[in-house]
């Protein structure tokens, strides 16, 4: 899959996350996390977010997440959310997803 | 004449004021106590560097006497000074800057928060904090260790002598449960207030022969930010099913029977409880025979239905609750010693039956933490936690087991304020939890059918649904101890590591 | 049998209360993909309930999907995310036809063989909510095998019906509400009733739930969370209604354990209607 696009999912509402997804110049993956609770589960949800990007196959991106406390699923929905608007795909590939 | 050869070691009279020549003089007689600002007090009161000052904190977040004294003392190049304020609040970021330039170099308190909790979490302060509870902090000025030499206490109203009160008047603030047990034990007392009234002032919460000086100051508080009004209990459904299920557990306890006493604490759920308490106390016909507190409008609103008798207030969380007790003959004012000092002559604590308070953290030993945040920085407060969980014959905490991405129940708190044994019964959203010290009350709420689980398995359940937070990181210098009530130490808090 | 009083509805778009729904142990949570999404963010709702869907904290408790409209354009891919996410149950809105049904059916049976679910382990509920759907609401009820309830919805009906809310005794639902219970009642399913929208307003809930419990109606359609105890409690037997139910079930366990046919107690006959009606308040009894 390929970003192409600069695309944004999820709010900043308590327990949500927003997800900015955009195209990499250097040809990297760089997820940048900020959290209100980035000492107790910062490495979980930078984790949570890597995993969710290699299941879908992206190597090149941007990720800036900013975290009000969200659930790992939530991480994951949020991530796929802008990857897939972020790829301007409108059919999911379920079996990337789960 | 003669009399007094026989007893050299006496004085001779000397006149009928010669020991009290103030006392001979019209004006001094009446009027000395009365100061034309703040500064002139401060002078007269003989205060020095490197003394101790106190404050009350019955303006809670409106308080308004700390900041201003503090400012003017800055001004006036105090030094050193060490500062028992009976507790600090958001509104007290002011004293951050008075620890850096030296003014403030000790610090008594129930509790920090804000900014000022942050800094010292960060190690602002080189010696560490004292944190008490309210009880212990009586315990600590008749033991010695906290000895005040200049208490400033802002008052609603206060006639010249100095008789004052904090339940009548424009700004008032209810109880002056804590500025009672300072005026009782400060070298000097220096009242603030905004209403000189005519003389005998009454009721005196705090009596003419405790004051040294007056103050007139327009501004000592904002009644509106003292609390949440009582009617309005919460609307979030989760502290209403925490509430409802607290409300079970009391009532199936082996407690509930007519003429029971009752305490709750300020936070959410513990408030809506009373609500939940009301219903079935109406239907069974079950009145207590007194609320302790911390007194919320929702207390005072069950005392106006009859269905509580009588009203003991050390601190009144909102203006509901300092109405009733200007107005209701049965809602009695009590100072911190005869709220919760486990030293004084009799506590109400001590007749307590069953007390709802609420956690920041429970551990799998029922130890409770309610001062430091899951990021281990200082942002909340001893208070009357351990004093009425000691001494009640049922404790119930009330909490969400998760909080955003927080879990409640942890492996270990990271600081204990009031020990295990003295908690009976954790409510959460997912169950209940009961102290296996307590198999009695384990067995009738099981037969009520009430979610009962082992604190174990609610911590499973946390972490089920957050994931293992990651251990804190701390340096090793100490910022504060946590005093329990009867003055020892009962742990540390260390600065956080960035 | 599985008990059916509260479904409560979860905006799909909100993990707050995607994350804590559970804890209020409604009957059912209707995970919520149509009026409570903006269509800016149905993709991403899809995917959160999609994943709440498989949460281990949603697994004992009964999972139903509103989906979009099948000929929107978001209709059949909430339906794929539902299927997938092994909802137990499909809410179609606006349902007005036997067809629209149907046509349903055919869809989930054929994802639930493309994405390997047990054939007919999805089942559907319709949801009426015009003057058409009341009136075709026995062939609603009929359409499919996997049809396990209906449920009235009161705002879109009473538009299409060009009247509002009345308070009190709600004549103007009262056609509507004894349609949807006749066909469910005859096509063997279950009956939901309105939502209630004003959530401040618990006496006016109460007396809602008072009717559609006099009318026979299984359960109710739940806005919020608060709602649901009350409901429960509103539909606890009496303690005589559970010790008669009590007594009519030990009394059929004792004549099939002694090989008796029908007995009676108290000069009714207890056979198997009866036996069923006592199982039915027994599992109504209301637990904290």
């Amino acid at each position: 899959m390929k970003i192409i696009k600069e695309a944004i999912a999820g709010t900043l509402e308590s327990s949500d996350l927003l997800v900015k997804v955009a195209p990499n110049e250097q040809g990297k993956l760089d997820i940048v996390v900020q959290s209100e609770v980035i000492k107790q589960f910062g490495k979980q949800i930078q984790q949570a977010a890597a995993e969710t990007l290699h299941r879908l196959e992206i190597s090149q991106a941007t990720v800036i997440i900013e975290d009000k406390g969200a659930l790992d699923y939530a991480i994951r929905a949020r991530v796929q959310a802008a990857v897939l608007r972020a790829a301007a795909l409108e059919d999911i590939d379920w079996g990337k997803l789960s | 004449m003669n009399a007094l050869l026989a007893f050299p070691e006496l004085s001779n009279f000397a006149g009928a004021n010669a020991q009290t020549p103030y006392l001979g003089d019209a004006a001094t007689k009446l009027h000395r106590k009365l100061c034309g600002s703040l500064e002139e007090a401060i002078q007269r009161s003989g205060l020095k560097d490197g003394m101790t000052i106190s404050f009350h904190h019955a303006f809670r977040e409106g308080d308004k006497v700390l900041n201003q004294v503090l400012a003017t003392l800055a001004r006036l190049g105090f030094k050193n000074l060490t500062l028992a304020s009976s507790s600090l609040l958001n509104c007290h970021d002011s004293v951050v800057e008075h620890i850096r330039s030296g003014v403030i170099a000790q610090i008594y308190t129930s509790g920090l928060r804000g900014k000022l909790g942050e800094a010292i979490s960060h190690g602002l302060l080189l010696a560490p904090v004292q944190v008490h509870s309210h009880g212990g902090r009586v315990h600590l000025i008749q033991s010695g260790e906290l000895k005040i030499d200049v208490a400033f206490l802002g008052v609603s109203c206060c006639d010249e002598f100095g008789n004052a009160n904090g339940s009548h008047g424009k700004l008032s603030c209810g109880s002056l449960g804590y500025a009672k047990v300072d005026a009782e034990y400060a070298g000097q007392v220096v009242l603030l207030t905004p209403e000189i009234v005519p003389f005998p002032n009454h009721p005196a919460s705090i009596s003419q022969d405790r004051v040294d000086l007056i103050v007139p100051m327009n501004d000592i508080g904002d009644p509106s930010l003292i609390g949440v009004g009582a009617a309005r209990v919460t609307r979030n459904p989760r502290d209403l099913l925490i509430a409802r299920r607290a409300a079970d557990v009391i009532e199936h306890s082996g407690y509930w029977k007519d003429g029971f006493s009752l305490q709750t604490g300020s936070g959410a759920a513990s408030t809506a409880a009373t609500r939940f308490l009301e219903e079935r106390m109406s239907a069974q016909g079950i009145t207590a025979s007194f609320a302790l507190g911390g007194i919320t409008g929702a207390i005072a609103d069950l005392h106006k239905k009859g269905l509580v008798k009588a009203v003991v207030d050390v601190q009144s969380f909102d203006r509901d609750a300092a109405e009733s007790l200007r107005d209701s003959r049965a809602h009695l004012e009590i100072s911190a010693n005869e709220y919760a000092n486990p030293s004084s002559k009799a506590a109400y604590v001590d007749r307590v039956d069953v007390v709802v308070l609420s956690a920041l953290e429970v551990d799998q030993d029922f130890n409770v933490n309610v001062i430091t945040g899951s990021d281990g920085v200082i942002r909340g407060a001893s208070g009357g936690h351990c004093d009425v969980a000691a001494a009640a014959n049922l404790t119930i905490l009330v909490a969400p087991l998760v909080r955003g991405r927080i879990p409640t129940v942890v492996r270990r708190v990271a600081t204990v304020v009031t020990p295990g044994e003295s908690v009976d019964v954790l409510v959460t959203d997912h169950g209940i939890a009961v102290n296996p010290r307590r198999p009695e009350v384990e067995k009738r709420l099981r037969e009520a059918a009430l979610p009962v689980m082992s604190v174990a398995e609610l911590h499973q359940k946390a972490i089920a649904l957050t994931g293992e937070p990651e251990p804190l990181e701390f340096t090793d210098r100490i910022v504060a101890v946590v005093r329990y009530r009867d003055g020892s130490a009962i742990d540390v808090i260390r600065q956080v590591k960035n | 049998m599985k008990i059916r009083r509260s479904m409560l509805f979860v905006p799909g778009d909100n993990p707050a209360m995607l994350s804590t729904a559970f804890v209020y142990k409604p009957d059912s949570i209707m995970f919520d993909l149509e009026d409570a999404v903006s269509p800016r963010e149905k993709d991403s709702a899809r995917l959160l309930v999609f994943h709440a869907l498989r949460h281990p904290a949603y697994r004992d408790i009964e999972k139903v999907v509103r989906i979009n409209a099948l000929h929107s354009e978001f209709g059949l891919k909430d339906l794929e995310a539902a299927v997938r996410g092994r909802a137990d149950v499909v809410r179609l809105p606006k349902t007005d036809s036997a067809d629209a049904v149907r046509e349903l059916a055919s869809h989930v049976a054929r994802l639930e063989e493309k994405c390997g679910r047990l054939a007919g382990e999805t089942k559907v509920m319709a949801a009426i909510e015009s003057a058409s759907g009341v009136v075709n609401a026995l062939a609603i009820a009929t359409a499919s095998p996997r049809m396990m309830a209906i449920a009235l919805a009161g705002f879109d009906y009473l538009v299409d019906m060009h009247t509002r809310r009345s308070g009190g005794s709600e004549p103007e639902l009262f056609y509507a509400r004894a349609a949807v219970l006749h066909a469910a009642r005859a096509a063997h399913i279950d009956a939901f009733d309105v939502a209630y929208g004003d959530v401040n307003d618990d006496e006016g809930f109460l007396r809602e739930v008072q009717i559609a419990k006099e009318l026979g109606f299984n359960g109710k359609s739940l806005i919020h969370p608060r709602q649901v105890d009350l409901l429960h409690r509103a539909y606890a037997p009496t303690q005589k209604e559970l010790d008669y139910a009590k007594r009519v079930i030990a009394m059929a366990e004792e004549a099939r354990r002694n090989g008796l046919g029908v007995v009676s107690l108290d000069g009714q006959m207890i056979d198997p209607p009866v036996i069923e009606e006592a199982q039915y308040v027994l599992s109504r009894s209301y637990v904290s």
